[in-house]
């Protein structure tokens, strides 16, 4: 912090002490919480509504005065100071009880919505779901539900915390952008739009109206129930499932070829928005070591794997029990996948397969080869469970393990302890394919400039997705990783200006060998090379 | 097998074992009394402002050693004994060695002020100087911090972070006014008040106060006058870190002596990094260079001679970086703080007072000879190109984009900087 004034305390500067103002702010925004904490011990409120807004309120203007307070009036520049020496962002006591609460919350909202106050009989809410009704009867015409609670406090914190990070960045435009970028999906589309089409639309059955929540991060948007709703769901239904399906095959392919997977992952993801925004303190606290990288390819490529699967079997079932709705049969649709796969895999074996790790390869190729044949092996044997397992107990199983207990409670309750893209870097299934795709058939890249890092691992330490940049920088390396998502603050914490995210020709892309470090030793080669 | 001692595990020595590793299963000994593991040494401001831990500067985990056959020693070297091929620890251990690289770094320059001996008084370079840091800055109000250069600023910065006032004394008119012209450093002289740093051009140190305890608690100025602290950091520059090869018979001046290939007076002894001297300087640059990249570079150059390949310490242009507080500079070629007689020099300002490039080019033919950049990342690749290819300053000013280095969407100032360069030289329009 900068104070002109004279310091006259004798004890520990070790952690920087907050100010008044900013003190006054954090009450504010705890007085905000505490607001919906007693709603959730349904304390009785004379009007709801107001009570509502004040609450609201005041967490945006605890956090808005909080970040002026601690931003604005410094100089524009890097603001890590003490962030391994404070209590909150180093794993100590006031992290683990965060964690806990909001793990706890994740287990409440998934499992016991209950105690949250949702009448699922139907009756009248309670608690701090009946306190938001108001709200979502102005929203979407209905009483409010668990999820539009947690979708209401998760627009919230990014647009709150959204603030509080521009500030932190305000040197940097690329933050700048990025941040109102994800802000604008989160209200918008995350938010806004879904609610008053659900109100625009009341009598149609529910399906997912964020346009940008695709398949797998979506993982039921295939599921039957999902599918027979938008296909009942008129012009809105189709028109989402149209361009649900369009948002896998055709945009999202030639978005991640141009820019790489940061045009998902941190622009307009929510996942990804909340991890920048409310995670940023917190995203130093990835594990670094190759272990975790291990770790890391084996669990998010078995995820994929299994919401493939999953998404299989719950489509074979769909089309063997409503082939009046399908333009395609069983049949076919089981061959297209076998084609499908195939030539994926032979393409990306024959192309690419110099720039696949051995072990990826393996694995790649092994369980395209055990779907494969359990699928053929299935179809001809006249079952009505593809993989011989039940499609609905699959699909359960995914929802609860990958869909809740990983992405919510893990994911986001661990912020404090493991870092703010727990669930993005080991869990996404999504980020998974964006990440084979940047990986090979992508123009993203970050480059390193020359020979001018100095190895001080500021990049390393500030990558959320464990990413172990200096060990490329200090090669004078370029960094295409498949983890990579993008976020750009390696970039903004070197103090030398090393890297850069660019978008650019895709060969020479991967430059592995000797790099210009600064002897003259063959450098015009390696420069023509490079091109 | 061959046995290669290297004394120091800093950059230069590290980036030589691994070097040597990469293409030779030599016996490999790293020697060292500092830290277990390698760290960057620039990255020790960074551990004390809490952005990072110490375990974070260093780049290659714990194991990695062991994997690649590379041997650490911890121990002072206290004796070289070229006869018989031998050095002595403090430990009184004897390490035979077939070859033998002296990698030992810098000292922080001391220049006999009284009291420069006080607790409480340190330079910045070792790992201990951070602890030493780490423990007095529980109970310290103002630091004084003596010497303008690049360790200065980055001290001052470090003790700001942990809200002690800093009185930054430094000799020169204007801060690091050696290395750069007057425009960017008075810029630099601007953002240093920014941060609440107390600053003093102009001033020298005198003596350092100690109270009865035989801590410092003050100093004394060349203006006279008296100024309070606990802390006092020497900060003018670091020397080769040679102590112990006097009488050794290596051959030493300011540093160690060395060719071209690094060698020194005596057969199978080389010495690399801080504390290597060139006995003929290389161009422009002085004979001894402290900068992180020119030991790396010595790292991998003597590591090829050593695998059998002699190969001469050739470093390529010149470039260099550091950061001011926020500013951040880089600097490729060669750009004098006072112009030599065939150099013009263009200097661009950007209203905010935080960005600034200043281009040195042949006043005769118009060649560029290089840029110091603040607040505006440029090219290496790009940069080391045009001085290879001896460019002229017009293809720069005309290809600012490709030049540029900043991160995506950053507001760019191509279009200002090209429109006063040709206001102030006349376009040639080579291009």
């Amino acid at each position: 912090m900068n104070k002109s004034a004279k310091n006259i305390s004798i004890a520990s500067h070790e952690n920087m002490q907050m100010d008044g103002i900013q003190k006054i702010s954090v009450a504010l925004g705890i007085l905000g919480l505490f607001i919906m904490a007693l709603a959730l011990f349904n304390v009785a409120f004379p009007s709801k509504e107001i009570w509502l807004t004040i609450s609201i309120i005041a967490i945006f203007t605890g956090v808005i005065t909080y970040a002026n307070r601690t931003y604005l009036h410094q100089p524009a520049g890097i603001k890590n100071n003490g962030v391994w020496h404070k209590n909150f962002t180093n794993r100590g006591s006031w992290a683990w009880m965060t964690g806990i609460l909001l793990t706890s919350f994740y287990v409440v909202l998934y499992w016991y919505p209950q105690y949250l106050g949702l009448n699922e009989a139907g009756g009248n809410n309670t608690g701090i779901v009946g306190f938001f009704d108001p709200l979502s009867f102005v929203m979407n015409g209905k009483a409010a539900t668990q999820w539009f609670v947690y979708g209401t406090l998760y627009t919230v914190a990014i647009l709150g915390l959204g603030y509080k990070f521009i500030l932190k960045y305000k040197n940097n435009k690329y933050q700048l952008v990025r941040t109102i970028s994800v802000m604008f999906f989160q209200l918008g589309f995350a938010f806004l739009i879904p609610e008053i089409l659900e109100k625009l639309n009341p009598e149609k059955a529910y399906f997912a109206k964020d346009l940008k929540n695709m398949w797998p991060l979506n993982y039921y948007f295939f599921n039957d129930w999902h599918l027979k709703n938008m296909f009942e769901g008129g012009n809105l239904g189709m028109f989402m499932l149209i361009f649900g399906v369009a948002m896998i095959f055709i945009i999202s392919p030639i978005l991640t070829y141009f820019y790489g997977k940061r045009w998902y992952c941190s622009w307009v993801c929510g996942c990804g928005g909340l991890a920048e925004t409310a995670g940023d303190s917190f995203r130093h606290l990835s594990s670094k070591s190759t272990i975790s990288w291990k770790i890391e390819r084996w669990m998010i490529h078995s995820v994929l794997v299994f919401s493939f699967v999953m998404t299989i079997a719950v489509l074979f079932t769909f089309l063997s029990n409503n082939p009046e709705m399908s333009f395609i049969t069983k049949g076919q649709f089981i061959w297209g996948i076998v084609i499908f796969l195939t030539i994926f895999t032979s393409v990306l074996y024959i192309f690419k397969r110099k720039d696949l790790d051995t072990d990826a390869t393996y694995t790649m190729l092994s369980l395209v080869a055990i779907i494969i044949i359990s699928l053929l092996l299935n179809y001809f044997s006249g079952q009505q469970n593809i993989l011989f397992i039940d499609s609905n107990s699959l699909r359960e199983w995914y929802g609860f393990a990958i869909g809740a207990a990983f992405s919510g409670v893990v994911g986001v309750g661990f912020y404090p302890i493991l870092g703010n893209r727990v669930w993005c870097r080991f869990g996404c299934p999504m980020a998974a394919i964006l990440g084979l795709q940047q990986r090979l058939f992508s123009r993203f890249r970050i480059t390193t400039n020359g020979g001018q890092c100095i190895s001080c691992g500021n990049c390393s330490t500030y990558c959320e997705m464990g990413i172990d940049v200096r060990s490329y920088a200090q090669k004078g390396e370029n960094i295409v990783r498949s983890s990579c998502v993008g976020c750009g603050i390696c970039s903004a914490v070197c103090p030398r200006g090393v890297l850069k995210l660019e978008n650019d020709s895709p060969s020479g892309r991967i430059n592995s060998n000797e790099i210009l470090l600064g002897n003259n030793i063959d450098l015009l080669d390696l420069i023509t090379n490079n091109k | 097998m061959e046995h290669i001692v290297i004394i120091g595990n800093g950059i230069a020595g590290v980036t030589l074992a691994l070097h040597i590793r990469k293409k030779s299963e030599s016996k490999i000994t790293i020697v060292s009394n500092e830290n277990e593991f390698f760290f960057s040494r620039t990255a020790l401001m960074y551990v004390f402002m809490g952005h990072m831990k110490f375990k974070h500067t260093q780049p290659y985990e714990n194991d990695f050693w062991k994997k690649n056959k590379i041997d650490l020693k911890q121990g002072l070297v206290i004796k070289v004994v070229p006869s018989s091929k031998e050095i002595i620890l403090s430990s009184d251990e004897k390490i035979t060695y077939d070859k033998l690289v002296l990698a030992t770094g810098s000292i922080p320059n001391k220049y006999g002020w009284p009291g420069e001996k006080l607790n409480g008084v340190t330079g910045l370079y070792h790992k201990k100087d951070l602890e030493s840091l780490e423990k007095w800055a529980k109970n310290a109000n103002r630091a004084v911090i003596i010497g303008g250069g690049l360790i200065g600023i980055e001290l001052a910065e470090m003790l700001r972070a942990r809200d002690i006032q800093v009185t930054f004394l430094v000799r020169e008119k204007t801060f690091w006014g050696g290395v750069l012209p007057f425009g960017e450093s008075q810029m630099i002289n601007r953002h240093i008040l920014e941060h609440n740093i107390d600053l003093r051009l102009d001033t020298s140190l005198v003596e350092i106060l100690s109270d009865e305890e035989g801590n410092a608690k003050g100093i004394l100025t060349d203006k006279g006058e008296i100024i309070d602290c606990e802390i006092v950091g020497l900060t003018a520059g670091v020397s080769p870190n040679i102590d112990f090869l006097h009488n050794s018979g290596i051959e030493l001046g300011k540093g160690v002596k060395v060719n071209r290939f690094l060698e020194t007076n005596i057969k199978n002894i080389y010495a690399i990094g801080d504390c290597a001297e060139q006995r003929d300087a290389i161009g422009h640059r002085t004979a001894v260079e402290a900068v992180w990249y020119t030991g790396r570079m010595m790292g991998e150059s003597l590591a090829q001679t050593l695998i059998g390949m002699p190969t001469k310490y050739n470093p390529g242009n010149w470039f260099n970086s550091a950061k001011f507080l926020d500013i951040e500079y880089q600097t490729y070629g060669w750009v004098w703080a006072k112009p030599r007689l065939n150099e013009e020099q263009f200097y661009w300002e950007h209203n905010c007072g935080k960005k600034a490039i200043r281009i040195s080019f042949d006043k005769n033919n118009r060649t560029f000879l290089g840029i110091n950049t603040f607040g505006i990342r440029m090219r290496h690749e790009f940069f080391d190109m045009i001085l290879t290819k001896k460019q002229t300053v017009d293809y720069v000013i005309e290809n600012l984009v490709k030049a540029n280095f900043d991160p995506e969407l950053f507001t760019s100032h191509n279009k200002e900087i090209k429109k006063q360069f040709y206001n102030q030289f006349d376009s040639l329009k080579t291009v």
